[in-house]
């Protein structure tokens, strides 16, 4: 239950380069001690063993990278109407208690009552490098994924094996061009590179699914949350979209790297 | 591979490596896992120090689980520092914290995994050095062939003790053949023992002698020491996981050094004298390693917390800290005493997560007590539970050691007593109280007033396992857990061993015998086997009672206890007498002050309330004995 006159601000980040390697749940430690150490006013459960008012949205599989993660973060009644918290400046207060390789880009006021972010992400936007395609065979993949009627998966869920068909998961799929690479990998493709739309609902679709669907011999290599998209009032958005992207390498600031020069001072 | 995050480093404190061609580097390696091996507080102050240097870094490495090291070995992919990921080849000295037995085969599996040679006699100048610290080197010799340095004692000062020679050694361009001269030279420096210099014999079975081969080299080598705990403020920047690891939490160390003269517990005996840390120094790194690493929870560590002579202070001020949160900071007081000043302390610790108290009486009896010299009446301890109760605690945890020395069936039944009586007490108190008796078997170890003890066989440890087990069962509300009682027994093998169980270890290593104080990877037949196809007899190493006359394997090393102290101390532990804390009663002197001119730091000469732990002393009138006590200066004064 959440106390009636917190107030919830949404972060969005991203997770780039070896921190790729921590977990959800990892991640999870990492922002409570953040958010202590940025002394925001965070509100906390009540009962015998209090807890951050965090929520997380979808969670990134341990490896995977991203350049949109979300949390929603309750603080104490009044932090921000009363001008205690200005999420305006809330950015260079925060990223420096980050770990090299997560960074914040943007905060938003949630209102109350909004939907989850659990329930309100609707698809995401992948990247995912497969080392052993080459572009042609990839166009093959891709051709064959869209064309198949099902793509079922098979999972083990409490003990028992499940047969999902994730094909209406899969929104889009196309072969990409490293070139789409955002700034902040710091890789290149070691195979062909596949860009996917993959729905959330009622369960989401893994990137890692999508390519055993179509060939169970096929092992993906790095790979890249872009977007989170939401359905609102029948619009596709992100819970916060980024101001309009600069051209691709024209000085987007690069938080990560700037963050990991200043800890290293 | 499970657990990615152990192997990235990243952490926060864990400033970008200081590296450079001219520099001495140490990769300091923890022989488990990154999760029991990150809260390391000696790695960490050591790494601190050494990164403090102009002319060394250090970088840090832990095993690796199978997953990987299966990959490693299929990649040929070396050990390596999880700082820059760099060989652990490329080092100069490869240095590992021992507080296990267990860990001995994951120190060879590190070494091995590192593209080194596991035996000392196989690695020349284009190898690093292979040297180990902590508590487990006061017996080293189990690892002689593997090792090429061992450290006794305190840290602090003689890594740069050898830092310095090994500086010099990289600025000679360690030469063909210059390693003899490099082991020779830290020979020299006071609290480290180079294995190779000595030579051993046998008469039969038994130790005859172990001599230094030259001259220069000590024939005792005395653990070092550092006499003041203000002057080492460390960790100054406790690492931060980012993955789950044990004791994950802010961890400030109030005082070094036990004189409650437990006879069981080798960590008393082998650190004395006690030193505390100055109150507001405590105060200082609690205040700012809050802020810095955004845990809100701290542990004040020591051999027995309750006993800070600022510890009512400390807490106080700890609960009022602001930290900018409406959540009150968790605090850890970990090895309390059994009496109800201790119970006073933790209902300080005003905190909704009154989960449980633990509490050590270690065994059933006070007849057994006394031998042990763990001097709680039972009476303190019904108190201490009772007040417990009373003030909110629903959980206690209790910690028992069976096996010890002159048990009887009695003194083991005494802990299904003590269990059920404490559960009734709670009764008083609430409808569904529990006790959770935990019990481990009593492993003898160097230096203490047991290392004359023979262990209790594994079948005997199991019988006194299932007495409690049959007599427990019956007992609502009384939780019972305990050791492997495989384990103590192997435990017990490398505890006590001699250089004779190299090749042992080598065995056991080579069959893949590694992580072996894991329950799924423990295997007792290895151990056993790898024994008898050496012609070594197991319970002549492990369950013989020595005798007063018999060359022990660690006697050519010393922790400042004299010797005659630890057999008139066992002779005592026989006659079930016990023997007060020096802190506040007479020196008996045991050796550790007398033979370093040290003196125990306290910074009040008065006892703290409830100190007397059942002895019966008057305890209130200590300041008025004639014990030496250094009451420290006025923080003002200090620098």
């Amino acid at each position: 239950m959440t106390p009636p006159h917190t107030e919830r601000i949404r972060i969005r980040f991203e997770k780039f380069g070896r921190i790729r390697f921590t977990s959800h749940r990892d991640v999870a430690r990492v922002w409570e001690r953040s958010l202590r150490r940025s002394r925001l006013p965070v509100s906390y459960s009540e009962g015998f063993s209090p807890r951050p008012r965090l929520r997380f949205g979808l969670a990134l599989a341990t490896s995977h990278e991203s350049c949109g993660e979300y949390l929603d973060v309750d603080l104490e009644p009044g932090a921000v109407s009363s001008g205690l918290v200005d999420i305006d400046v809330l950015i260079p207060l925060v990223n420096p208690t980050l770990p090299p390789g997560m960074s914040i880009q943007a905060i938003a006021h949630v209102e109350p009552g909004a939907p989850s972010l659990q329930e309100s992400v609707d698809s995401c936007s992948w990247l995912v490098d497969v080392p052993q395609l080459n572009v042609g065979e990839a166009h093959d993949l891709v051709e064959r994924a869209l064309a198949a009627e099902e793509l079922p998966v098979t999972r083990a869920r409490k003990g028992k094996s499940v047969t999902d068909d994730i094909r209406p998961n899969v929104r889009t799929l196309r072969v990409a061009d490293p070139d789409e690479l955002p700034p902040a990998a710091e890789w290149q493709p070691a195979g062909a590179l596949l860009r996917a739309e993959l729905g959330t609902q009622p369960r989401a679709c893994r990137t890692a699914e999508l390519l055993a669907a179509v060939d169970p011999t096929l092992e993906e290599g790095r790979v890249i949350r872009l977007h989170q998209w939401t359905m609102v009032d029948g619009v596709r958005r992100e819970p916060i979209p980024l101001p309009a992207s600069p051209p691709v390498g024209a000085g987007i600031a690069r938080p990560s790297t700037a963050h990991a020069n200043e800890r290293a001072s | 591979m499970a657990k990615p995050a152990r192997y990235i480093g990243l952490e926060d404190g864990a400033a970008a490596s200081a590296r450079a061609p001219h520099k001495v580097g140490w990769l300091l390696c923890y022989p488990d896992t990154y999760e029991i091996g990150l809260p390391n507080q000696g790695l960490q102050i050591l790494r601190e120090i050494v990164n403090e240097r102009d002319d060394a870094y250090a970088e840090r490495g832990y095993a690796v689980w199978s997953d990987l090291e299966a990959i490693m070995r299929r990649e040929r992919i070396p050990f390596f520092s999880v700082e820059t990921h760099t060989s652990a080849a490329d080092f100069d000295a490869i240095a590992f914290n021992l507080s296990a037995e267990l860990t001995y085969t994951n120190v060879l599996n590190c070494v091995d995994l590192a593209g080194v040679p596991v035996r000392s006699d196989e690695r020349d100048e284009t190898h690093p050095l292979v040297i180990i610290g902590g508590h487990c080197t006061y017996n080293p010799e189990p690892l002689a062939d593997f090792v090429d340095v061992v450290v006794l004692g305190d840290g602090e000062e003689v890594i740069g003790d050898i830092t310095d020679v090994l500086r010099e050694w990289r600025a000679e361009g360690k030469a063909p053949g210059s390693k003899a001269n490099v082991l020779r030279a830290l020979a020299q420096v006071e609290g480290v023992y180079v294995p190779s210099l000595y030579d051993v014999s046998y008469d039969g079975p038994f130790l005859a002698e172990v001599t230094p081969r030259f001259a220069d080299v000590p024939e005792r080598v005395e653990k070092r020491t550092v006499a003041d705990l203000g002057e080492w403020p460390y960790p100054k920047q406790q690492l931060v996981p980012l993955t789950e690891v044990v004791h994950d939490r802010l961890n400030v160390e109030v005082f070094r050094g036990c004189t409650r003269g437990c006879r069981f517990c080798q960590a008393g005996m082998i650190t004395r004298p006690v030193r505390e840390r100055p109150a507001d120094q405590v105060r200082t790194m609690i205040d700012e390693g809050l802020q810095r690493t955004g845990y809100d929870e701290v542990t004040l560590t020591s051999l027995s917390t309750a006993d800070f002579s600022g510890i009512e202070q400390t807490v106080d001020d700890v609960m009022n800290l602001d930290t900018g949160s409406a959540q009150p900071i968790t605090l850890g007081l970990p090895s309390l005493r059994v009496d109800a000043f201790t119970v006073g302390l933790a209902n300080k610790i005003q905190n909704a997560r009154r989960t449980g108290l633990t509490f050590a009486p270690e065994a059933g009896t006070w007849r057994m007590r006394q031998v042990i010299n763990k001097l709680i009446r039972e009476e303190d301890l019904y108190g201490a539970v009772g007040s417990a109760y009373s003030q909110g605690w629903r959980r206690m945890k209790l910690y028992f050691l069976t096996g010890l020395p002159s048990e009887t069936d009695e003194d083991t039944l005494g802990i299904a007593e003590l269990a059920k009586n404490c559960v009734e007490l709670g009764r008083e108190h609430h409808k569904n109280p529990s006790v959770t008796v935990s019990v481990g078997g009593f492993v003898p170890k160097p230096f203490t007033p047991f290392q004359w003890f023979g262990q209790n066989t594994e079948d005997e440890l199991r019988r006194k396992i299932n007495l409690l087990k049959d007599t427990t069962r019956k007992m609502n509300g009384v939780q019972l857990k305990w050791h492997d009682p495989r384990a103590s027994v192997i435990e017990g093998l490398l505890s006590r061993g001699d250089r004779r169980l190299g090749p042992v270890l080598e065995l056991v290593w080579r069959r893949g015998g590694v992580f072996q104080e894991w329950g799924e990877h423990f295997d007792e037949r290895l151990w056993l086997d790898a024994m008898a196809e050496c012609g070594l007899d197991p319970d002549w190493y492990i369950h013989r009672h020595r005798t007063e006359d018999e060359v022990l394997p660690w006697d050519h090393l010393s922790a400042g206890l004299h010797k005659d102290f630890l057999w008139m101390d066992w002779q005592d532990a026989l006659a079930e007498v016990g023997l007060p804390d020096c802190r506040w009663t007479p020196c008996y002197d045991c050796g550790a002050c007398t033979g370093y001119s040290i003196e125990h730091i306290v910074a009040s000469a008065t006892p703290p309330a409830g100190g007397s732990q059942g002895t019966g002393q008057p305890l209130d009138a200590g300041h008025s004995v004639p014990v030496s006590l250094t009451p420290r200066m006025p923080q003002g004064a200090r620098p």
